[in-house]
């Protein structure tokens, strides 16, 4: 490994963190330099993240992690670590491939609808990619932390009181969570005495009986503090709301940030109380189930509800994220390469349905009327006219849309032939067959409850996704054709053929995941990595002698 | 002291949750204040409560008995700074919402009579 690509594992946090830092230098006015500026950064972005995949990917056998990097060269248990392994890997690009696609789509008009738009997009890159890198609780507590408060600015954009209303609970919600996140690593610190995951994994089997129940209330009131932010049942009110009244790409970008309260539970649930954890393993296992199956049935019954397009986008985030709690809780091992698979699916599916809600009620959403007014008092009107020179109208835009939208409700239902009908067949598979094809043959209660609840969510999706679809394609009534720009069509496109990609290339995708996912049941590899990395000072001294 | 402290966790709990359930923002913050402060002292004493003791090593005999623990010291200090903040960002946010809606409800407007 030559010297740069040792440091590729910080540059996720790094470059998002200098650039964003950088535009608050710039003045507001300058709307085509700080684009211009973001969008380079950006790609340059999906390039690490692609190239850290292929590195993960590309991990011998017998080791979890591709690198494992020490910050300021302490060694691993005292120090914080960054870990880049394959669920990690695959985060990082699934979170920078939305954020260029929310980006691009922001660029037609929604970037000049307030202030700091692009530093807080980078900031807010920089909190998910750290969460996702870091292996010290603490650590990532810190950039939850960056990644809210961003979000807390992004969910704002744009004003208009509605806005401000959802984000006044948004943010009161989350810094109450955050407070709970708080509580549980303390405990957990004081029950354990250290911080680093992997050093956890290792302390975790021998505490003593009656430390045991201080730890299991530890990561109770830190998981409480992660399914908040995942939207699990009882925790969810505010994410239908929060997620609709923000504007397009960054309901899009919000997309991913239910996924990470999920991979912190599936990162940390795993590595704490997996199999090998002694008198603790699988704490906690059937309130993921229960609170998953009651997630699902909440957000379905929510889309059917639902009369407004983008509040259905809202409940099928928490559809998504039931689907996995569920999964993860349902003490199947084989059934997590599947739910890896889904998230990837329903997650870029979410994003491109969010950004096509904007297209298609633009023309007869009220909203539009703010937008302009807003754009005004910020001073985009000058910069208006030379700008619809430059954007192309796209001719049969409805048939466009019209497809789109197919689409979407294919991929948000799980119906063949796209990748959540996939996703979700690998998933029953797994539930009915625990051990592998040819097993014993018996099916658990567990496994009929999730196939009904899977059927039934994805039956009300249909039914959801196509009153809406007549509504917005069949009936236009009084109804213009909405001027959709190229640059707004074609973030909502990739991510669509994202989604196709996937699904013709479902063998080799779904064969990561399954690597990804027999690594993550087995934390005494990751554990090797992080704990027996060699400091790089420790290493030039040797060369030096 | 372990009981001054784990009396003052309590108070300053039970008030910031009352608090926080309180319709009007201006409790709703005060709320989430004393609640930080409740949760930075946890933390605090997690680290195992210990007068006298430095928490930094000052001399080689490493005798860990007679120092604190500095590692939940460090903790609360990040805490504190980024409670303050993300305080400082949800004042003004309340603001906003006072300035748009004419009301400091937290729902954006008064309940019917």
């Amino acid at each position: 490994m030559t010297a740069w690509t040792e440091h590729l594992a910080i540059a996720p946090v790094i470059l998002p963190l200098f650039t964003g830092a950088a535009m608050l230098m710039l003045n507001e006015r300058r709307h085509s330099l700080k684009a211009t500026i973001n969008l380079v950064s950006t790609l340059l972005l999906t390039l690490i993240a692609l190239i850290l995949l292929r590195e993960a990917d590309a991990a011998p056998a017998g080791t979890a992690a591709a690198s494992v990097y020490l910050l300021a060269d302490w060694p691993a248990p005292f120090g914080i670590v960054l870990v880049v392994d394959r669920l990690a890997a695959m985060m990082l690009v699934l979170s920078a491939v939305l954020g260029l696609a929310a980006l691009i789509f922001s660029l037609a008009r929604w970037h000049r609808a307030g202030s700091y738009f692009h530093p807080m997009f980078q900031f807010l890159l920089m909190g998910l990619n750290g969460a996702f890198l870091t292996g010290d609780l603490f650590n990532l507590f810190v950039f939850f932390e960056v990644l809210l408060a961003a979000s807390y600015g992004l969910a704002l954009h744009g004003v208009g009181s509605l806005r401000v209303k959802a984000g006044l609970h948004y943010i009161a919600i989350n810094l109450a969570a955050s407070l709970l996140f708080l509580i549980g690593v303390a405990l957990i610190y004081g029950v354990t005495g250290t911080l680093n995951m992997a050093d956890l994994v290792t302390r975790v089997p021998q505490l003593a009986a009656g430390d045991r129940v201080l730890l299991e209330t530890g990561a109770a009131v830190l998981g409480i503090a992660f399914l908040t932010k995942a939207g699990m049942w009882p925790l969810c009110f505010w994410l239908p709301t929060t997620y609709a009244a923000a504007a397009a790409p960054v309901a899009a970008l919000f997309a991913i940030m239910s996924k990470v309260g999920i991979y912190a539970v599936l990162r940390l649930w795993l590595l704490l109380f997996g199999a090998d954890a002694g008198g603790s393993a699988f704490f906690g296992e059937s309130w993921l189930l229960v609170g998953g199956l009651l997630t699902l049935s909440f957000g379905a019954i929510g889309m059917l509800a639902s009369q407004d397009m983008a509040r259905m986008a809202g409940y099928s985030v928490l559809v998504s994220s039931g689907t996995l709690l569920a999964a993860i809780g349902s003490g199947v091992p084989a059934a997590t390469a599947p739910a890896l698979f889904y998230m990837a699916s329903s997650t870029l599916a979410i994003a491109a349905f969010f950004l096509l809600i904007e297209l298609v009620e633009r023309s007869r959403r009220a909203g539009a009327d703010i937008l302009a007014v807003t754009l005004e008092a910020f001073g985009g009107a000058e910069v208006e006219p030379e700008d619809d020179e430059a954007g192309v109208v796209i001719p049969a835009t409805m048939a466009l849309l019209g497809l789109s939208f197919l689409l979407c409700a294919l991929l948000l239902a799980g119906l063949p032939p796209v990748s959540g009908f996939l996703a979700k067949f690998a998933l029953v598979t797994a539930l009915f067959n625990p051990t592998g094809l040819g097993g014993d043959g018996t099916i658990s209660a567990v496994a009929w409850v999730l196939l009904a609840a899977l059927l039934l969510s994805g039956l009300a999706a249909v039914i959801a996704m196509a009153r809406a679809g007549v509504r917005a394609f069949w009936v236009p009534v009084g109804t213009t054709v909405p001027r959709v720009r190229v640059i707004e069509m074609l973030p909502v496109a990739g991510l669509l053929a994202l989604c196709l990609t996937m699904t013709v290339a479902a063998g080799p995708v779904m064969s990561y995941m399954q690597d990804t996912a027999a690594r993550l049941h087995a934390p005494a590899g990751y554990v090797d990595d992080v704990l027996s990395t060699p400091r790089t000072g420790g290493r030039l001294q040797e060369v030096g002698q | 002291m372990e009981i001054i402290i784990a009396l003052s966790i309590g108070v300053l709990t039970a008030s910031g949750v009352w608090l926080l359930l309180r319709p009007r923002t201006f409790q709703v913050i005060i709320g989430l204040s004393l609640l930080s402060y409740a949760v930075n002292l946890f933390i605090f004493g997690m680290g195992r409560l210990r007068s006298g003791a430095a928490p930094v090593l000052t001399d080689s005999s490493g005798d860990l008995a007679t120092f604190a623990d500095p590692l939940p010291q460090a903790l609360v200090l990040t805490a504190i700074v980024i409670g303050f903040a993300t305080t400082a960002l949800f004042l003004v946010v309340l603001l906003a919402a006072r300035g748009l809606s004419g009301t400091d409800h937290v729902d954006g407007r008064e309940p019917k009579p």
